[in-house]
């Protein structure tokens, strides 16, 4: 029973090892998770507005029209290296960009929205984090596509740079039909 | 020609550390002193070759050398000296070639200064140092080389990172580094030892100086990092639970546990198996540390470029150093003699204790920051980032926090709980009068407030409370008393500086996180703004010109009561060659409290103005007073003729048992 605690350290050692090494050598990208609600509809939600704005963000508004969903909040720092790359897709898209603003305050996300530029058509605030994991999401930034029919086609589960833009996103766009 | 000379002194310097490796290791086994001798002019010899290539690294970037790969990707030939230096470590291969020559300069150092060791401990010592070499030598030559050249060199470099030209973050690696690497001689002194299957205080008393200067090394490299992040990134945060940061706070609460633990191996003979564990696993962290920012397994803002090929090379390392480790550990570890028994109340239990929090808080950590996608995948919804880490680091911190001041007061073996908590008596009452003084300056502000300045002063007055205890301050004449005070041990004076330091950091962390003042707005000039009592104008925006970057600055008057107090003047800088903006804050601190603004984008809503962020950070310097505190205490404790001079010879078994080591 002693001899077995002295064995515990490697043996937890070894599921460590064997868990982060399937990823690197499946040579798959680990911000690329695979969600299992990919292909499936979005989940139904409603989320309030920011105070002071119009529109908050439903399940209703995601059918119509491709759409990109993007969680995001002010404490988040990978989000505010993302911002930019947000702000330059909103103009070179063409297609609606939804923010989820999670686990924020109001105030916050204000500020964040005004310092690094607001690309968002509207912004539900998912303030207990409950839509966020519905939609599958373990944390901020990520971002999904959606298309016409309201089905998730894609997640990236990590900030999306130029590249990911230029390779990814855009082709995506294309081949789903946004306009 | 000298790129090569560079690369060639690394592979005689693998091919070294490939020799010290075995030699001495075979010596220790045979008995033969000279091949265990050989261990330390190996070091030495590995030691010099790495910086030969470290120097010729350095003259490249220095002479913008732009037919190699590493200069043209991370220099520019009018950039400032001091960051074409720094460039040396500011990318992936340069910080490994400076992470391995630290590791080196380890290894020349216990060849040098370690002629009080018994001789077949440290031939293993640096053998085990030599294998760790190896694998980082190899690990550079194969996919990192830094000397790689290009067969057409461009006219110009493509610059460094706009954000690490700043002083604070230019020497950040160094330090770090010095406490990573520094851990490595502790994780060789345990491997050492499981070979060997012996742990005594004498051992402890080896391994407590290295540990100490390893842990100071990286409380300073922690604190830089989080001061540059304070005042270069602009979003008046000192920490926002970044892998990276996460990657540098789990070697620190791994190798601060170490540091308690070892004193009970020291002092009580007990604890040894711990111990040994702790060493494998703090030197394993921060090798997580180096590397988990360059793996792929997390994304984070301030990481290398990525490359699996490399992820995979670093998670075999990692596996072999820490596998290799832990079945050794699962091998030898059982048959380690169990040492002094002691009560739950005693000094022992109470370093227990410490270890049991500060092993919690780190795998808190661990979980938080590789885990997110496992805990989601069994069902476990836990939120990643500050709220996760708030939630579960501060309730761990509050035991800490109180066992912390009483700790110290504590005896070996039996100690009597209620006489140490009366001899605190002082430290209630600096508690109560400061809850009381916190009340009455800001009782509208957050009731959190008072508890943790309550901690804080307890901390603080408690550590000088077991100074003055042991000096007995006030039961005999004041000559006694400072005659005592004098004839102290310096690590007495270092523990009571860093339990302090711990003190001062909490009140620091609790200023700037609940009565901070924040003011967001669009400005124009000529606009004037109320902030905690100050009034902040803005005189005027105007570009500036600097050596390597276009700005618009803004020139802000800080007043209070109508007398100038400052002025403040931050940028929003444009670098080149990239084209990065990168903001420049202006601070003004009083060691009280930190007026800080920021000026952003023009605002589109109003011609000429621009949005400005002003923030009043009250007591924020005392996070980094409080680091430099503790930094003093070990640096103290490290001057201490005990352990300068190092242990005395391995305790004889028999000699009248009464005899103490100490």
């Amino acid at each position: 029973m002693r001899r077995l605690i002295f064995i515990l350290p490697i043996l937890v050692f070894v599921g460590l090892v064997a868990y982060f090494a399937t990823p690197l050598l499946n040579q798959t990208d680990p911000t690329l998770i695979p969600s299992p609600l990919i292909d499936k509809p979005v989940p139904t939600f409603d989320l309030p507005p920011l105070p002071g704005h119009q529109k908050g963000l439903n399940s209703a508004d995601l059918k119509g029209q491709v759409q990109i969903v993007n969680i995001f909040a002010s404490w988040c720092i990978p989000c505010r290296a993302e911002a930019p790359v947000l702000m330059g897709l909103a103009k070179t898209a063409h297609v609606p960009i939804r923010g989820i603003n999670q686990k924020d305050k109001p105030e916050d996300a204000e500020a964040y929205l005004r310092e690094l530029g607001d690309p968002y058509t509207s912004i539900g605030m998912d303030a207990d984090r409950r839509v966020s994991i519905d939609w599958g999401a373990y944390g901020a930034p990520e971002t999904f596509i959606v298309d016409a029919e309201g089905r998730i086609r894609f997640k990236q589960a990590a900030p999306l740079t130029q590249a990911d833009v230029r390779d990814t996103i855009l082709p995506l766009l294309a081949k789903l039909g946004a306009k | 020609m000298i790129p090569e000379l560079g690369q060639f002194a690394l592979v005689l310097a693998a091919l070294v550390a490939l020799v010290q490796s075995i030699v001495p290791l075979v010596g220790a086994a045979r008995a033969n002193a000279r091949w265990m001798a050989f261990g330390s002019s190996a070091a030495i010899a590995q030691c010099a070759l790495i910086v030969v290539a470290f120097l010729t690294l350095a003259y490249a970037h220095i002479v913008s050398d732009f037919s190699v790969q590493n200069v043209v990707e991370n220099s520019f030939a009018a950039m400032p000296l001091l960051y074409k230096i720094t460039g040396v470590w500011g990318n992936h291969e340069g910080s490994m070639l400076l992470w391995v020559m630290i590791l080196a300069f380890y290894g020349m150092l216990i060849g040098v200064f370690g002629s009080n060791l018994p001789r077949g401990l440290k031939a293993r010592v640096l053998a085990v140092q030599g294998m760790v070499g190896l694998g980082f030598l190899t690990f550079i030559l194969a996919t990192s080389d830094p000397f790689a050249r290009l067969a057409d060199a461009p006219p110009d470099g493509q610059g460094l990172n706009p954000l690490l030209q700043d002083p604070g973050l230019a020497f950040h690696p160094p330090f770090l580094y010095l406490g990573y690497v520094g851990f490595s001689v502790a994780f060789s002194f345990a491997v050492a030892a499981l070979i060997e299957g012996r742990v005594d205080p004498a051992w402890a008393r080896w391994v407590r100086p290295w540990t100490l200067a390893a842990w100071s090394a990286l409380t300073l490299g922690v604190a830089m990092g989080s001061w540059w992040a304070y005042y270069t990134l602009g979003w008046g945060g000192w920490w926002s639970w970044d892998p990276v940061e996460n990657a540098s706070l789990m070697p620190w609460l791994a190798g601060t546990a170490l540091l308690h633990s070892a004193i009970v191996v020291e002092k009580r003979d007990a604890l040894k198996s711990w111990t040994i564990l702790l060493a494998i696993l703090t030197f394993s962290l921060s090798l997580v540390g180096t590397f988990l920012v360059r793996s792929g397994l997390t994304t984070s803002v301030h990481s290398f470029a990525l490359d699996p090929e490399r992820g995979i090379f670093v998670l075999g390392l990692l596996a072999a150093a820490t596998g290799g480790a832990l079945t050794l550990y699962a091998i030898r570890a059982p048959s380690l003699k169990v040492g002094g028994l002691f009560q739950p109340i005693s000094r022992e239990g109470a370093l227990v204790l410490n270890n049991l929090l500060l092993s919690t808080m780190c795998a808190t950590v661990f979980i938080g920051t590789l885990f997110p996608t496992f805990l989601s995948a069994i069902g476990v919804t836990v939120s990643v980032g500050p709220p996760y880490f708030n939630s579960t680091f501060l309730p761990l911190s509050i035991p800490m926090v109180a066992a912390l001041g009483v700790g110290p007061l504590l005896a070996w073996k039996r100690a009597d709980l209620g006489g140490a908590l009366a001899r605190l008596k002082f430290a209630a009452l600096a508690m109560a009068v400061v809850v009381a003084g916190v009340y009455a300056i800001n009782h509208r502000g957050p009731l959190l407030a008072l508890p943790a300045m309550a901690g804080a002063i307890w901390l603080i007055v408690s550590a000088i409370t077991e100074i003055a205890a042991r000096i007995r301050l006030g039961q005999i004449p004041l000559a006694h008393s400072l005659t005592r005070a004098a004839a102290l041990p310096r690590s007495a004076w270092g523990t009571m500086l860093a339990h302090a330091g711990v003190g001062v950091m909490i009140a620091g962390m609790t200023g700037t996180a609940l009565w901070t003042v924040e003011r967001i707005q669009a400005m124009a000039p000529g606009d004037s703004v109320e902030l905690a009592g100050y009034q902040v104008h803005l005189d005027s925006v105007g570009p500036v010109k600097g050596p390597n970057y276009d700005a618009e600055r803004g020139i802000f008057t800080v007043t209070r009561n109508g007398k100038v107090v400052t002025t403040l003047t931050p940028e929003r800088r444009t670098v080149h060659p990239q084209e990065q903006a990168v903001t420049n804050i202006g601070i003004h601190t009083d060691f009280l409290a930190d007026i800080y603004a920021v000026i952003g984008e023009p605002d589109p809503g109003r011609p000429g103005a621009y949005v400005t962020r002003l923030y009043h950070h009250p007591l924020v310097p005392w996070i980094w007073v409080g680091a430099v505190i503790m930094v003093l205490g070990g640096i103290l404790s490290l001057s201490d003729r005990r352990l300068r001079v190092g242990a005395p010879t391995r305790r004889p078994v028999h000699i009248h048992g009464a005899v103490s080591a100490e």
